[in-house]
């Protein structure tokens, strides 16, 4: 059944038509978050325009962190199951959620120097997205550093380790005193932000997260065609 | 933007080029690697080809040229 799906997945990802139907969203979606975000969302009343910054930095915060969580469900699964497709997957989701997580801690800096007066800061969510930060780089360094089997190995132990700092980063504006406000967007309870500005904020996580899906399509196609490569060596 | 266009901007336009940035370097790495599996695969023995081109995955990576989708 498992064996199904993942055999299933690999030829839909090596589809060209699945390619250019992420892409083409992406480029669809992208294009009207812009325009909403740019020029039809409204300023905000205490910090004027440079609101403008939440429509990148927090899309790319939610998807740097949802990549992570995933990484760290699909290391756990590489334990249970000892599936390699869980491997594969987990290892192409890597790159964009690492550059996610760098838009979010640049742009919030960027957004920081407007508001609080100051690029960098140790408030605890800062300090916590760069702690994720680190975790990415030692799931990547992991794969070079090491042959296959123990680099997998090694990843998902870091993964499954890093998946710590998650719910940290999530509570830490009501843990501890922060510069950062609590949540606005909810999902069990109430949003408090405004139509106006959740569209934007909406359009531009749709494009965000099709922009993951349409680099973990190539590079799950680069780690395919690595292996089909070797195996044509054995034949 | 009320004086504050730089910083909107720069934040903007940081994130595309990230994503560009991204896009190309793993484009980049796709193409390659169908460069050396199209090479393998073509230079291949009669056998080796036939029993080679019997697996799915194969044969959409043969027959689609993967590396020119997008």
């Amino acid at each position: 059944m498992l064996n199904k799906i993942f055999e299933t997945l690999k030829i839909i990802s090596l589809s060209k038509l699945t390619r250019i139907i992420v892409f083409s969203l992406f480029v669809i979606f992208l294009t009207l978050g812009l325009f909403e975000s740019l020029l039809l969302s409204p300023e905000d009343y205490i910090q004027s325009d440079a609101v403008r910054i939440m429509y990148v930095h927090v899309p790319a915060a939610w998807i740097s962190l949802g990549i992570f969580s995933f990484i760290a469900f699909l290391s756990l699964g590489i334990f249970i199951f000892k599936n390699k497709n869980f491997v594969i997957i987990a290892k192409s989701f890597a790159p964009s959620g690492l550059v996610f997580n760098l838009i979010a801690l640049v742009t919030g800096s960027i957004w920081g120097k407007p508001t609080w007066g100051t690029w960098w800061a140790w408030d605890p969510r800062i300090t916590s997205m760069l702690v994720l930060f680190l975790f990415y780089i030692l799931y990547i360094a992991s794969w070079r550093l090491f042959e296959n089997d123990k680099a997998a190995k090694i990843s998902s132990l870091v993964a499954i380790a890093g998946f710590v700092n998650v719910p940290i980063i999530k509570f830490s504006v009501d843990w501890w005193a922060s510069l950062h406000q609590p949540s606005s967007v909810k999902i069990l309870s109430e949003t408090t932000i405004h139509s106006s500005m959740l569209t934007p904020l909406l359009l531009m996580t749709a494009a965000f997260a099709l922009f993951s899906v349409l680099i973990f399509l190539m590079k799950y196609n680069i780690e395919l065609i690595k292996i089909k490569t070797k195996g044509l060596d054995r034949l | 933007m009320n004086g504050y266009g730089l910083f909107v901007w720069s934040a903007f336009v940081f994130t595309l080029i990230n994503f560009f940035g991204l896009y190309v370097i793993i484009y980049r790495q796709l193409i390659k690697e169908n460069k050396k599996f199209e090479l393998k695969f073509s230079h291949l023995e009669k056998i080796k080809y036939t029993e080679a081109y019997k697996q799915r995955t194969n044969q959409v990576l043969v027959s689609s040229n993967a590396a020119q989708k997008i």
